[in-house]
This record gives C-alpha cells, sequence and structure tokens, in this order.
C-alpha cells in the first residue's frame, strides 16, 4: 500500500523545517520495492502451490478447486456475481452511511452530558454484545429481507463508531477548552472549532473497524435470509452455490467478498491518512 | 463575585500605575478539601510585571485562574477597576490546536470575536512578526520546536493587543538557552505593547529578571507572605543580569521564598 506510506515521494512532504532529511530517499526506494515486491511475491508462491497440489494429487473440483478454475468461474458465473457484489456492496455501503449519521449525532448528544450518555450508552452496549446472527431471524420476520439485512449490517457498524466518536470527542485538550471559556465562546463553537477535530483521527479509526463489520453484517444476515430462499447478494450465491454442490462458484463468491472487504479497508485507511498525515502521530513516520 | 468600581477606560498608558483589578480577601477549598488560597489580598496595576512565585501548592495558578475568570473564589471578591479589559492567557504548555496551522492557531482568538480570515491576515501576521515567526504561518505545531510552540502561544495571546496578559509558567518545561531567549522577547514586547503582565514562575532568577513587583507566596494555606519590588526600568537586557539591583532583589526573593518554604516545613 504504497499510498499509505508517508515516504511516498507523490505525498508532497509539509513545508516548515522539520521535513525529514532527503539523503535517506534515495537509500529507501530499493527497501520500498522489496516491501510491496515480497509480500506479492509470497502470495503469487502460495497461489501457485495451491495450484501446483491440486494437479498434481487430481483432487476433484468439487472438493478444492484450483486457483486456475476459480479465476475461470469468476469470469464465466461475472453475470451473476457481479449482480450479488453489486447488492452487497451497496447494502454495505448504505449501512455504513446510516451508522456514521447515527453515531455521530448520538455522541455528539453524549458529549452535552455524562448523564445522557449514562442513561443510553447501555442501549449502545447491549446492541453491541447481542451476536447480530442471533437477532437476524428475528428481524427477518419483522422486516422485509433487503431491510432485515440492511439493518443487521447498520447494527455491527454503529458501536464501534459511536464509541470511539464519544471517546474523541471527550478528549479534547482541556487547557484549549479553557481557552475557550477565556474568550466566552459559545458551545456550538467549541463543539466546531475543538471537539470535532479533536475526534477525527478516533472517528476515523472507528470507521476503520465499522467498515469491515459492516461488510461482516451484511454477509450473516445474508446468510441468514438467503436459507430462507430470499435475498441476492455475494453471501445468498454461496449458500446458493453450496445446495448445488458448485465449490468452484462458492471460492469465487468468497474471493469477491475478500476483495470488497480490503477495498473497504484500504479506502478507510487512505482518508485517514489523506486526513490526519500533517498533524497526528498515527499517520506520520517517526523520521527516524 | 465580580464587583465594577468606577468606569475608565483601561490599559491607557496614561494611567500607569492606576490599578486594574483587585483581589480582596479571596478564597478558595476545592471540593476536596484543600485550601488552595487563604484571604489573599493582591492588587494589579496598569503598566506593571507582576510575577506570582512560590512554591507547589501555593494557590498562584489559582490566582491566575480567578483572574482569567476559569475558576470562582469561594470567597471574597475580584474587583475589576473599571470594565474587565480583554485578556491574554498562555498556559504552562504550548496549548496549540495540532490540527490547524500556525496561521490558524493565531487567527483562533479572532475567530471567536467574528473576525473572518481575510479581514484578520494583517493582525495576525503581525502577531507572528512580534514572536518571529513570521516565515512560519502554513507550519503545523508538530513541526516546530518546544520554543517555537510557546512563541505561537504568546503571538495568540497577544493577537487581541489585550490590556493584561495572563501567564502561567509559560517557560517552566523550556531548556535555559530558549528561556532566556523568550525572557528578553517577552521584555520587549510587553513595553512595546503597553501589556500589563501577571507570570507565574518556580524561578526566583526569572521572577527578578521580568518583572517590576514580586508577590512571594506560601503554601497550606495557599497566601501572600512578601513583597518585593525590582528597582529599575522594564528595559532589559542580558547586562541588567550583572547588576547590583539584580543580585541584590535576588537575594531578598530567594531569602523570601525560603522562610515562606520554612513555615510549611513547621506547620
Amino acid at each position: 500500500m504504497s499510498a499509505l506510506d508517508p515516504a511516498d515521494p507523490a505525498i508532497e512532504p509539509p513545508a516548515g523545517f522539520a521535513v525529514q532529511p532527503s539523503r535517506g530517499m534515495r537509500r529507501l526506494w530499493p527497501q520500498k520495492v522489496v516491501e510491496i515486491l515480497l509480500p506479492a511475491l509470497i502470495f503469487i508462491l502460495a497461489l501457485v502451490a495451491w495450484e501446483v497440489v491440486v494437479r498434481l494429487r487430481g483432487i476433484p473440483p468439487y472438493i478444492l478447486p484450483a486457483p486456475s478454475l476459480i479465476g475461470a468461474t469468476l469470469v464465466k458465473d461475472w453475470p451473476i456475481l457481479s449482480g450479488s457484489l453489486i447488492v452487497t456492496l451497496w447494502t454495505t455501503v448504505e449501512a455504513l452511511l446510516i451508522a456514521v449519521a447515527g453515531s455521530l449525532g448520538l455522541a455528539l448528544v453524549f458529549a452535552q452530558s455524562k448523564w445522557i450518555e449514562r442513561s443510553f450508552f447501555p442501549f449502545a452496549v447491549v446492541m453491541q454484545v447481542t451476536p447480530v446472527v442471533a437477532i437476524a431471524p428475528l428481524l427477518l420476520i419483522y422486516l422485509d429481507s433487503r431491510t432485515a439485512v440492511l439493518v443487521c449490517a447498520f447494527l455491527v457498524a454503529f458501536f464501534p463508531i459511536l464509541s470511539n466518536t464519544a471517546l474523541g470527542l471527550a478528549s479534547a485538550d482541556h487547557n484549549l477548552i479553557e481557552l475557550m471559556e477565556l474568550y466566552r465562546a459559545p458551545k456550538w463553537r467549541q463543539i466546531l472549532l475543538l471537539r470535532l477535530p479533536a475526534a477525527l483521527p478516533f472517528f476515523l479509526g472507528g470507521l476503520r473497524i465499522g467498515g469491515g463489520l459492516a461488510l461482516i453484517g451484511a454477509i450473516v444476515a445474508e446468510i441468514a435470509a438467503g436459507s430462507a430462499g430470499q435475498g441476492s447478494g455475494l453471501a445468498f450465491r454461496i449458500v446458493e452455490a453450496g445446495f448445488r454442490l458448485n465449490i468452484p462458484r462458492m471460492f469465487a463468491a468468497l474471493t469477491l467478498i475478500s476483495l470488497t472487504g480490503i477495498l473497504i479497508y484500504v479506502a478507510f485507511a487512505m482518508l485517514s491518512y489523506a486526513l490526519l498525515y500533517r498533524w497526528h502521530d498515527s499517520a506520520r513516520s517517526r523520521g527516524v | 463575585m465580580t464587583t465594577v468600581l468606577e468606569r475608565s477606560p483601561t490599559g491607557d498608558a496614561s494611567d500607569v500605575g492606576r490599578r486594574l483589578v483587585s483581589l480582596r480577601s479571596v478564597s478558595k477549598t476545592f471540593p476536596n478539601g484543600t485550601v488552595a488560597l487563604s484571604r489573599l489580598d493582591l492588587d494589579v496595576r496598569a503598566g506593571e510585571f507582576l510575577s506570582l512565585i512560590g512554591p507547589s501548592g501555593c494557590g498562584k495558578s489559582t490566582a491566575l485562574r480567578m483572574l482569567a475568570g476559569l475558576t470562582e473564589p469561594s470567597s471574597g471578591e475580584i474587583a475589576w477597576h473599571g470594565t474587565r479589559p480583554e485578556i491574554g492567557f498562555v498556559f504552562q504548555e504550548p496549548t496549540l490546536m495540532p490540527w490547524a496551522s500556525v496561521f490558524n492557531n493565531v487567527w483562533l482568538p479572532l475567530r471567536l470575536r467574528g473576525v473572518g480570515k481575510v479581514e484578520a491576515r494583517t493582525r495576525i501576521d503581525e502577531a507572528l512578526a512580534m514572536v518571529g515567526l513570521s516565515a512560519f504561518a502554513k507550519s503545523y505545531p508538530r513541526e516546530l520546536s518546544g520554543g517555537m510552540k510557546m512563541r505561537v502561544s504568546i503571538a495568540r495571546a497577544l493577537v487581541l493587543r489585550p490590556p493584561l496578559l495572563l501567564m502561567d509558567e509559560p517557560f517552566a518545561a523550556l531548556d535555559e538557552i530558549t528561556r532566556f531567549k523568550l525572557n528578553n522577547d517577552l521584555i520587549r514586547l510587553a513595553a512595546e505593547l503597553g501589556t500589563t503582565v501577571v507570570f507565574v514562575t518556580h524561578s526566583v532568577y526569572e521572577s527578578v529578571y521580568l518583572s517590576t513587583r514580586i508577590v512571594v507566596m506560601a503554601a497550606r494555606p495557599g497566601r501572600a507572605v512578601a513583597e518585593i519590588g525590582v528597582d529599575a526600568p522594564l528595559e532589559r537586557t542580558e547586562d541588567f543580569r550583572s547588576t547590583p539591583v539584580y543580585t541584590e532583589t535576588c537575594r531578598r526573593a530567594s531569602r523570601a521564598l525560603h522562610e515562606a518554604m520554612t513555615d510549611e516545613d513547621q506547620l
């Protein structure tokens, strides 16, 4: 992930005297190449080993398909799988958007008073600790399957964003808060100018966790819904292919789910870096 | 309780020596029972550089925070002679917003007074020039040294040109070379702007070098035990450190501080 590396020359170094000495840049190049190439090489080697084992031992595709077959299935079944990918991806994004809006709003309400936070936090905890797979059947009775899946994905993404943001809002520098009081700043300006920026790194951390969990929530709910004969997301395709013993398609769908998860993670990591790299320790190299 | 005794413009160069604010028999007891201040009487006069010095727990920071309105006295009163002027405050830490550039950090007080970024530019540039950081307006606090961060903090406190500047051990965490340099800059700025300064410190030498008047405080309970005038004009340079007035005042202040701390031991 070269885009995440502060040493990447594509990202302009911050102005000022504390810029890292440039003499290190040239020597960093071979190291960077190794950093990217080595994991890629190992990954490809693992795939090759898988392929070789399947072919040499003649393992039938209904037990373990070779990577080449999974690739071919991905291409062949793309018309079916792409539709399901869009359904799952869209559910995840939608759930995440609602979770972000809801958790930000609630975190801001919590920030108004310790008592509000104390009173309502247990609800958030209950929502978090109850496994979503256990709630899904109930939701599927109450709601149509699309909405039920959305609610499940929302439920799991909501809490990490909420608790991180609430922590962030409460962690603003006390001296800065006093400074705002000295200048008699109204409370809303304190929130806008001080608490929200202070909460940003925490919020982004919550978002990274919530993003991955939203996908998991969507998949779990789809499986619950899929076994009831509803839905058309990627998890439904896995269940469906399982009934037909279409193992290669199961692997193909699984591959797409993994790629979606990676995509979500990388997108948020990049967002985090873009927003924090100038000021927050988490996004900076130590300059050694 | 805060009262306004007489109405007159504050911070005028014409009324140097006039009382700006008075603490009258001010006490502060914290909810946990600690008596931070006991019946403190203190006048701050326009144009002076007043240092509060004393051991930990003598309530010097509490007194400063009361002047800033950040904490209320449990009893006694804070009386402003005239309307309360604009106040600048410098904390022990630079207390900058890490997500904002130096420029935006200094903008904050103006911003809270409703001054837009474009309008504020000249005043921010001036404030940064005063502390010698014009070239760093676009830098982020992270990219600055400890001394430079403190300069930004001072620029922020001065950007509204407050008649009264309160400083709570601002240089305690800095190395001695940086501290001496900032001491000189502070004296120059206070004189240039005609700012009244109340300065809290642990260091006898720093207080004598900077101040026109020193109030020595003792702990448990926090109170004022001695007052020492520094008989020298505020145009001071490093040479001042080798004058008899400086040496003699340091000796007196040290003795007063020593007595304040001996008192405490006997309690």
